[in-house]
Parts: structure tokens; sequence; C-alpha cells
């Protein structure tokens, strides 16, 4: 049997998914919870190709696409509040900004 | 076992042990380098998928600049490591745990609802090329194509507003 079965790009996609998940739940630095986040992001893209492959259809490409354009303008904004919060607490441990007033 | 499963699975252990190594290392920079490892393996895993249009974004966007991006805050800010502290000692098992529950549900649904469908590796003859990602773009896809140039633009507004310096900015 030549190719491989969707459930395996799925099973993938949910192991990032669980990874990405743990990540925001254990870390504490900033950065790295955001990058937990991009993880998470990365396999329901992963899930959307691998559908669209399978079902021969272009429109989950094109959700891929703007998935990635969304993300692109998340990190732009989060990493500027990262930088604000850095200001204002010089750390960018999670734990630490645990007030709304800074 | 066949060329395209192996394939798959040596892809998919690359991927899963850059997210692994990414979730444990202790200073932020190996993290961002494992995740461009990650993202990069990804991007191949869209080539097998017949999305190269997809897959070259993914490496130019996400791995290219997001993560040029993620860096040189990392480096900025000079936040590679946190002093240890453990202001909550139960959050880790509580998150583990918690992480076991996704993983379980997740496990439930795959093998309950399993999907039908062979995906074949075949990067040549792809569907996903550029000419008609582009031209599904711009004729069904053309609202949310604008409405994106509109969000972009709200980012990157945002991003300098927070970012500017309001002493000698002169921002309110």
């Amino acid at each position: 049997m030549e190719g491989v079965s969707v459930n395996y790009y799925i099973g993938l996609s949910a192991i990032l998914f669980i990874i990405g998940a743990l990540g925001v739940l254990v870390r504490r630095n900033a950065l790295v919870i955001f990058m937990s986040v991009e993880l998470m992001l990365n396999a329901a893209n992963l899930a959307f190709v691998a559908f669209s492959s399978v079902n021969n259809s272009l429109d989950g490409q094109i959700f891929v696409f703007f998935i990635m354009t969304v993300a692109a303008a998340e990190v732009a904004v989060g990493l500027a509040l990262i930088v604000a919060i850095f200001r204002s607490k010089k750390s960018i441990d999670v734990d630490q900004i645990n007030l709304l007033k800074g | 076992m066949t060329t395209d499963l192996i394939l798959f699975l040596i892809l998919a252990a690359v991927a899963i042990a850059t997210a692994v190594g990414m979730l444990l290392s202790r200073n932020a920079v190996y993290s961002a380098l494992f995740l461009v490892l990650n993202f990069t393996t990804v991007a191949v895993f869209y080539l097998l998928l017949g999305a190269p249009f997809i897959a070259i974004t993914q490496v130019t966007v996400y791995a290219g600049a997001i993560m040029v991006l993620f860096l040189f805050v990392i480096m900025l800010l000079g936040s590679e490591k946190l002093p240890e502290r453990t202001v909550l000692p139960w959050q880790k098992p509580t998150a583990v745990f918690l992480a076991f529950v996704l993983m379980v549900e997740g496990a439930y649904l795959i093998f309950t609802q399993t999907a039908s469908g062979i995906i074949t590796n075949n990067p040549v003859e792809s569907t996903g090329s550029p000419q008609a990602i582009g031209e599904l773009l711009f004729s069904e896809y053309l609202l949310p194509f604008e409405v994106t140039s509109i969000l972009l633009l709200v980012a990157m507004v945002g991003a300098i507003v927070l970012t500017g310096d309001r002493k000698k900015g002169g921002q309110s």
C-alpha cells in the first residue's frame, strides 16, 4: 500500500499541539510561552494541509495562508507587549505579572 | 513499510524531538532555534502533502521573519534564562496532568473517529502551486485577503504604539 494514512498526520498534529499546550502551562518565560503558542498554531496548520491534500481541495491551504498572516500580526503585537512589560517590571517572568495596573 | 511511511516516521520523529527540545531547553535562545528546526520540518511535510507555496511561506514567514523577531527580542531583553524560583510548586504536576488528559481526549477522538484517506507523497505534481493558490485567493477569497491588509496595518500601528517611548515621543 503506497502512501501514508491521513490519520498519521492528524496524530502528529495532535502530539505537536499537546506539546505546545504543555509548554504554555509549564514554562514561566513569557517568550517561551509565546513560542509554544506558535507551535500550537503550526500543529493546526499541519492538520489543515493534511485534510486539504486528502480531499484534493485548496481551501485548507488558503486557510493556512490566513492563519500565517494572523500569526505574524499576533507576534508583532505580542512581542511589543512583552517588551512593554519588560520595561515596567524588568522581567518577563509570567509569575511576576500579577497586577493589571503596571 | 513503504518508503512513504518511513519518510513520514523519520520526519515526525524530528518534528516531535525538536518540539520537546523547545519545551525542555532552559535557554530561550535554544528554544527559538529548536522551533526554527521544527518549522522547517513542518515545511518539508507541506512539500510532501503537495503544498509547495505554503511550504515556502512557512520557511520565509515563520522560520524566517517570525523567529528572527523572536531572537531579536530575546537578545534585546537579555532574558535568555530566568532565575529559578518556585512560587507555584504544584504548577508543573498539574500542567503535566492536564496535558495528559488532553492527550487521552485526542487519542480517543483519533481512534474512534477515524478519517479515511491515503496521502501519497507527490511533491512534483502538486495541486497547491502558487498559481492555483493565487487564482483562488484573488477570486473566491478576495474579501478576506483585503481584510488581511487591514489586520496587518492594525498590528503594525499597535506594535509601534506599544513599544514607543512615551517620554520622548510626546504621546500621551
